[in-house]
């Protein structure tokens, strides 16, 4: 018995399936906190399941809410397979919106498609500038990206802020009172196609195609194989003549402009205006993190993160119907969300010191000592 | 489980080890077949065969980092399981990789104390263990300053540390997996004394290399593997190098030498007054002045650590020269980013090939295009085109007899020599017109390098400007149309090929001037 638990523990498969593993374990956990709370989990858990899945409008919901989580993991899963990680989705996905919406409320009128697609181009690359600056400053500059992304966070919303107030706000809010910091609402034209009566919306369409053009990008392309090779062995990118610096940029900038097309999306889509009540989530809903979730639930390949997102889209749509039919305090939803973020990334990083460990294991004899470099200040000099 | 011999016991000095009949697996591959040898205390018991044989993979079984499929492993008679590492040196048995697991920023003394329980409990005992690794340096002529960090050691003392640590941990028996492919000559002169110091201590080795002197020099038996079975095993008294490069290949090897003239041609690649940092930044190449020419190989002889691989990184473009200039077919390249230096032709076997040669993760086809991705035959537009790829891999793995399952297989799972050949394969095969080869034969098997000097001599008929850095002195003496020694970043001296006897190289070496 122990020498087959040991066999399953070391074999590669094993690894595949952890991240599930990683979420149920999380559930279980909640299960036993339902039971403290005098909550029959079962109860609770057959309504998050019906949240989820239980009807087509259910259904519908899952996975307008796994759009942006998808979209925004496709960028993670480019970014960390060139070591870099990314936590500016929030903010990417800010000022993809941003751009969007200034771009379909500001320019004259034109064609709806037409609009939408410029649109969309319009938000892709506010994310992608917004993902440059700390791609630059990483690769020339050697400022650890964690804390620039987090820091551009803060000032993606101060932007909004700025700009839903002054600028940017409804002419109709501006003569209230109130002055709800909104923008005016989009055109019905420039709206993205709709199943009614569901939210469920076209950008699921445009989400899935990217994920497969991410595949060929990271496995068919030059551009591809130079991000994985940077991220994998720096060293030998540089003697095989890639630079370095300039595939960390590309990279962070990538992955930025996934996060803004998430946002745009997310107004074109679902909301055809911008509002903000001050918070980050108020408008992206945590998307740029749990994104970072769904790429690691999905191994970090872009065709995984399409099931991975809708596990996790069921997962928070679910947990807010949970909490309104079995009356579970709102913390516990965001608790159990918690667990499974927790659960699910250290499951990756366990897989990876595993897979070191494995590696390790494996010495060449002539392979170097096993030095992992810090990722956070990993030397990209070209 | 009951008939095992619990670990956790005093234990008895190892004076009989044997692996029986020992078989492992990987996909595709039969790394041992019913492998049988054994070591007694006081004896070295060499391990040869050619490249992928599966030497290693015995090595770590013994060392547990592999579990066997099929066999068992006896000390002095009665069986004993080795799960990992840690009950190999309960067990006293130590190993020692041929490239190093010490911690670059901790001094000697705390690496060998890493992972030990303090004589003190939860304070450190890091005198203690100064004095006892001091006592034993003293015993077995390891000398190396306990207080000393890491980086600041060479390779050499690298070494004596990873031995000090098996033996401080009480090995008996030594598993030495090429320990002598990464020395100086000098330095292994040393190191065959500190066996000697071993086996009198009742020690047993296994010796594990591809240069067949060292094994006739040391070892009381040898044991060759070939394709993971057990050829033959002899006492080596009586054998001579022929003898044994029959038994690894099967068939006689004669090490080409240079027989024809250089067909000189123009200028490829000068070096003027070039100046360099090392990584410490201590100045390491002080005024190099060189010119190769096209159909001529250039020998750079030199003790290592004066500035050979400061000199091929500058000449790649992967260290800045502080001053001066290199030329490349009469162009300025000074500074010029890797990538460009490529474009001019430029092949590079690099020394730290498992760092800079290769990404571990990628597959023998990614690492094959690692220089020329996005270059004409293996892209379009941007996309990577994979069976003109997947073709020329399979051509390269049967041209430089690569061993290896298949072209998809990570290069981390190929055997040592096996990985120099992908690199060699990758840089031989772009048509070059300069090659800096950079120890090219380190770690490979008599036949293998046979064939890597074939191809250096091949390249040179075709013009290729080449320079070969090798510790190896007979590799350049035997390939080299004009000998440059370099000493403390300098060029000492450049002699032809006829006058460039051992003795006057090796004074240059030395950086001193015959006349
Ligand atoms: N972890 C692994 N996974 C898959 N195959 C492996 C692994 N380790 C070794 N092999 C294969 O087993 C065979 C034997 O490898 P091994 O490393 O034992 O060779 P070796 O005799 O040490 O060769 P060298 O002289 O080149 O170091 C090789 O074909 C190698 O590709
Ligand atoms: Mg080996």
């Amino acid at each position: 018995m122990k020498n087959f638990l040991a066999k399953i523990n070391n074999s590669k498969y094993f690894d595949g399936f952890m991240p599930v593993l990683a979420a149920l374990s999380a559930l279980a956990i909640g299960a036993v906190m339902l039971l403290f709370l005098g909550v029959n989990p079962l109860v609770a858990y057959r309504a998050m399941w019906v949240g989820a899945f239980g009807s087509s409008n259910a259904l519908a919901e899952t996975i307008v809410k796994a759009v942006p989580l998808l979209l925004i993991g496709l960028g993670i899963c480019i970014s960390f397979r060139a070591k870099v990680i990314n936590i500016g989705g929030e903010g990417q996905m800010i000022i993809g919106a941003l751009a969007a919406t200034a771009f379909g409320l500001y320019v004259p009128e034109m064609p709806g498609w037409l609009v939408i697609a410029m649109a969309m181009v319009a938000g892709f690359f506010g994310g992608a500038f917004w993902g440059a600056i700390p791609g630059f400053l990483k690769a020339y500059f050697n400022v650890n990206e964690i804390l620039s992304t987090v820091m551009m966070n803060a000032i993606a919303v101060q932007l909004m802020n700025f700009f839903l107030r002054g600028p940017m706000i409804d002419p109709n809010q501006a003569e209230l009172l109130s002055k709800i910091p909104q923008t005016a609402r989009l055109p019905e034209a420039y709206h993205l196609a709709r199943w009614l009566p569901t939210r469920l919306h076209a950008g699921v369409i445009i989400a899935v195609v990217l994920a497969f053009v991410v595949y060929l990008l990271l496995f068919h392309t030059t551009l591809g194989y130079r991000i994985r090779a940077v991220g994998f062995n720096p060293d030998a990118s540089r003697y095989g003549g890639i630079r370095v610096r300039r595939q960390v940029v590309i990279a962070l900038l990538l992955s930025g402009a996934f996060a803004g097309l998430a946002g745009a999306i997310q107004i074109y889509g679902l909301n055809y205006r911008m509002i903000t009540d001050g918070s980050p989530t108020g408008f992206t809903g945590s998307a740029g993190f749990n994104g970072i979730v769904t790429a690691l639930f999905g191994g970090l390949h872009p065709l995984g993160a399409i099931p991975a997102s809708f596990f996790f889209g069921a997962l928070l749509v679910g947990a807010n119907s949970m909490q309104r039919i079995s009356q579970v305090p709102s913390a516990f939803v965001i608790a159990l969300n918690g667990l499974v973020v927790i659960f699910v990334v250290s499951s990756a990083l366990w897989q990876e010191a595993r897979q070191r460990k494995r590696r390790i294991a494996e010495v060449r004899d002539d392979s170097p000592p096993p030095s992992e470099p810090d990722q956070a200040t990993q030397d990209v000099s070209v | 489980m009951s008939d095992v011999q619990s670990i956790s016991f005093e234990r008895q000095r190892i004076e009989h080890l044997e692996l029986k009949n020992i078989t492992k697996r990987f996909p595709g591959v039969l790394a041992n077949a019913h492998v049988d040898f054994d070591v007694r205390a006081g004896e070295v018991h060499a391990l040869l065969g050619e490249n992928g044989a599966g030497k290693s993979t015995l090595m770590k079984i013994l060392y547990g980092l592999y579990h066997p499929d099929e066999g068992e492993i006896f000390i002095n008679g009665s069986p004993v399981r080795i799960a990992s590492p840690n009950d190999a040196i309960n067990l006293g048995i130590g190993m020692i990789h041929q490239h190093f697991m010490l911690v670059d920023s901790l001094t000697v003394a705390e690496n060998i104390a890493l992972g030990l329980p303090s004589s003190r409990g939860l304070l450190t005992d890091l005198d203690v263990v100064s004095a006892r690794t001091e006592m034993l340096a003293k015993k077995y002529g390891l000398l190396v300053d306990p207080g000393a960090y890491i980086w600041q050691l060479a390779v050499g003392q690298r070494q004596r540390v990873e031995i000090l640590k098996a033996l401080y941990r009480g090995a008996d028996l030594l598993i030495l997996d090429e320990p002598t492919a990464v020395l100086t000559p000098q330095e292994v002169d040393e190191f065959m004394e500190t066996i000697r110091q071993m086996t009198e201590e009742k020690h047993s080795i296994i010796f594990i290399s591809h240069k067949l002197h060292e094994v006739i020099a040391i070892s009381q038996r040898v044991t060759v593997l070939r394709n993971g079975r057990r050829v033959d095993s002899c006492p080596t008294a009586g054998c001579t190098k022929h003898d044994l490069a029959r038994m690894m290949v099967g068939q006689e090897i004669v090490m080409p030498k240079l027989t024809t003239p250089p067909k000189r041609g123009e200028v490829r690649l000068e070096l003027k007054n070039v100046h360099a940092q090392s990584d410490r930044e201590t100045p390491a190449l002080r005024g190099v002045d060189l010119q190769i020419f096209s159909g001529e190989i250039v020998g750079l002889a030199g003790v290592s650590g004066n500035g050979q691989a400061e000199l091929a990184q500058v000449v790649t473009g992967l260290r800045p020269a502080t001053q001066g200039q290199v030329l490349i077919e009469g162009r300025d390249m000074t500074g010029k980013l890797p990538g460009e230096i490529i474009r001019c032709g430029l092949a590079y076997i690099p020394e730290e090939r498992m760092r800079d040669g290769m990404v571990q993760d990628f597959n023998i086809s990614e690492n094959i295009i690692l220089r020329d991705h996005n270059k004409d035959p293996y892209a379009k537009r941007g996309f990577l085109l994979h069976r003109v790829i997947a073709e020329f891999t399979d051509r390269l793995i049967d041209l430089f007899h690569i061993k290896t399952p298949s072209r998809e297989t990570p290069a981390r799972n190929l055997s040592g020599g096996n990985i120099q050949k992908v690199v060699l394969a990758r840089e031989l095969s772009r048509q070059p017109r300069i090659i800096v080869a950079a120890q090219p034969s380190r770690g490979l098997d008599i036949g293998a390098t046979e064939y890597v000097h074939n191809s250096l001599l091949e390249q040179r008929e075709k013009g290729a400007a080449i320079l070969l850095i090798s510790e190896d002195l007979d590799e350049i003496l035997a390939l080299s149309d004009r000998v440059a020694v370099v000493y403390e970043g300098r060029i000492m001296g450049i002699l032809d090929n006829k006058d460039a006897e051992r003795e006057r190289v090796g004074l240059l070496m030395a950086g001193v001037h015959p006349d």
